[in-house]
């Protein structure tokens, strides 16, 4: 009896909207944030600090950013790797050009230019719709990245074709570059997410967040109760574009150090993404984080357990994770279209009536 | 029925042609609807019932005649545009938004009256909160008027068919809306649901003073609550008047009341 609702009552519609309406959540939430501001970075070594946690968090912000786009407004997208490299590709132009502006600003800015590519990418959406939307965005992925592959400007003519991230500072300690401090990497990409994973939270249950879900889920009803599918899908395709822009930014920047557009952000990148949020939940904030921390994990756990413990070949691994994964995808979109989140959901609910399920 | 209060022709449809290709579906066809009025639109399935709703709120674009609502004609309006004006609808075959709860599919029918900027909404204070919270409270009114407080959290996509009807009306009512079109809110419904239904109807009608537009198969029910009656066939107008007179008019009686129907 741990986990119940019985006996909390409320009062006012005020504590009914809160985030988080039952007492334990938010006692779950606080502990979270405890833990990964003030007992992870202590536990961890800077091995799994950058094998584990720093991936786990900026892919969620990418999740995240998709599943905005996919899970909450309906409107499939291919084109998170790419969106993911006019981020990281942003912020490059903008930590040679402009470092004086600092590295939090420079992120977010990233972000706004990622916004605005996403945005106008999302034009087609307003005339086409599911399979065809989607091969749109991957004619997007594959432009954008041959964009950045093609015209040297992008990457300031390096021989190499590779940006690298110049050495920049927040509060003192250095963040990007080699010499980059893995703690406080690992502080900065984790307020970063908290924040706009809040962020995303509150936009997604107050008016906008609703018309996107309208839009997925009846867009002719949506229109005639007066939500506009063009805000509402361009809007989606803003915001979305923005997280997966600052995400793209935080993987070259803090995570990768250097990039190449054809190989940090290809294709697979995008089915990854989407990968995470039909594993995580589709339309879920929490979802984006569960999908995120199982492809990110799952492999170095196989390889662990199998190359490492078993000694298994590694190509088999490799496979053996193209399986797994594979399956679950299947599994998913079949039996639980609303991912590991809706089996959390589902668990609590169990939990909350327990020991009287009526 | 008690003493109605009817007012202004608050909508009026006048020479209204729709075609689907070489299909006629709404053959010239000229009505008004007042104030405060219940409005039946009967007639034999196919018979261009919906589509004059469709017509009304700016979905269909009839290729002749045009539509006068509060004193501004147009032959075609955008469907967002007969939103802010106030008609809101329900469909004949239930458009709920399936993945959300009761009370966010009630939100969104008010989200006209919601105004504030994602930038507020991303932070969730100051007007986006009171906002949401104003709005959470006239919502809360209708889930109280239709009696639906069990299931506001539950998505409605699983609710049984009479409570998502209700639901949808629900929404349609959150708009606070001057003209409600209803396209058989009765259908597929037992009697006692139908028996809850009208009485809905009938309290949004005298409560909130709302004009309301209503296609309906059942007759009992059309004859009970009607103030006037329109009578369509194949595209055709056969009948335009008080539900008395409906049903003793012989055009009637031939194309649709004396022919059985499902
Ligand atoms: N969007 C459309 N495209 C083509 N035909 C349509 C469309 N909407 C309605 N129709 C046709 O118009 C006729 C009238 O339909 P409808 O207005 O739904 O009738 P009712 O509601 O009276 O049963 C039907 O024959 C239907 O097939
Ligand atoms: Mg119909």
């Amino acid at each position: 009896m741990i986990y119940r609702e019985t006996g909390q009552f409320k009062a006012n519609y005020q504590d009914d909207q809160a985030l988080f309406p039952i007492e334990q959540d938010r006692y779950v939430i606080f502990g979270i944030l405890f833990l990964v501001f003030g007992v992870v970075p202590y536990l961890m070594n800077e091995y799994w600090l950058n094998a584990i946690l720093l991936p786990f968090l900026i892919y969620s912000l990418a999740a995240l950013g998709l599943n905005i786009l996919t899970g909450y407004c309906g409107q499939l997208s291919l084109g998170t790797g790419a969106f993911m490299a006019v981020g990281a590709f942003s912020i490059y132009k903008l930590m040679v050009a402009v470092p004086d502006l600092g590295f939090i600003p420079l992120v977010v800015l990233s972000g706004l230019i990622t916004a605005a590519v996403g945005t106008l990418f999302g034009l087609p959406s307003l005339r086409i719709k599911g399979f065809y939307l989607a091969v749109a965005t991957l004619a997007a992925q594959f432009f954008l990245i041959w964009l950045f592959n093609k015209v040297g400007w992008f990457y300031n003519y390096s021989a190499s074709g590779m940006i690298n991230s110049p050495p920049m500072t927040v509060f003192g300690f250095t963040i990007t570059g080699p010499e980059g401090n893995m703690t406080a990497k690992y502080y900065l990409v984790a307020a970063i997410v908290a924040v706009f994973a809040l962020a995303a939270k509150n936009i997604a249950r107050g008016r906008i967040g609703r018309n996107w879900m309208a839009i997925r889920d009846m867009d002719i009803a949506a229109e005639l109760i007066g939500v506009r599918p063009l805000i509402a899908k361009l809007s989606a395709f803003a915001v979305s574009s923005f997280y997966v822009g600052m995400a793209g930014a935080l993987y070259f920047a803090v995570w990768l150090g250097s990039a190449e557009a054809t190989e940090a952000f290809d294709i697979n990148q995008s089915f990854l993404v989407l990968f995470m949020i039909i594993i995580g939940g589709l339309g879920s904030v929490l979802g984006s984080f569960l999908g995120a921390a199982f492809l990110v994990i799952l492999p170095i756990m196989l390889k662990n357990i199998l190359v490492d413990g078993l000694g298994t070949d590694s190509a088999l691994a490799t496979h053996l994770e193209f399986i797994i994964v594979g399956v679950l995808i299947i599994g998913f979109l079949i039996v639980e279209p609303h991912g590991l989140a809706r089996l959390w959901r589902i668990a609590k609910e169990k939990l909350r009536l327990w020991p009287f399920p009526y | 029925m008690t003493e109605r209060n009817i007012g202004d022709v608050i909508l009026k449809v006048d020479n209204i042609s729709l075609s689907f290709g070489v299909m006629k579906v709404l053959d010239d066809i000229s009505f008004d609807i007042r104030q405060g009025e219940i409005r039946s639109i009967i007639g034999p399935n196919g018979a261009g019932k919906s589509s004059m709703l469709n017509v009304i709120n700016g979905f269909y674009h009839p290729q002749q005649g045009s539509i006068t609502f509060k004193g501004a004609t147009r032959r075609q309006m955008a469907p967002q545009v007969a939103a802010s004006q106030g008609i809101a609808r329900t469909f004949q075959n239930i458009a709920l938004f399936k993945g959300m709860s009761t009370l966010d599919n009630i939100m969104t029918g008010r989200n006209l009256k919601m105004k504030t900027n994602l930038f507020w909404q991303a932070l969730h204070i100051g007007p986006a909160r009171t906002e949401e919270l104003e709005n959470r409270e006239a919502a809360e009114k209708i889930i109280d008027f239709l009696d639906i407080q069990a299931i506001r959290k539950k998505p409605v996509g699983k609710l049984p068919y009479g409570l998502q009807k209700r639901v949808e009306l629900g929404r349609a009512l959150a708009a606070e809306p001057e003209l409600l079109l209803l396209d058989e809110p009765m259908a597929g419904m037992n009697s006692e649901e139908k028996e809850d239904m009208c009485r809905f109807i009938l309290d949004v009608n005298s409560e909130f003073g709302t004009t309301i537009a209503l296609i309906e198969h059942d007759m009992g029910v059309v004859m009970d609550l009607s103030d006037r009656v329109l009578v369509l066939d194949y595209g055709k107008q056969l009948a335009d008047d008080i539900p008395d007179k409906v049903r003793s008019n012989q055009d009637v009686i031939d194309a649709y009341l004396g022919v059985p129907h499902e």
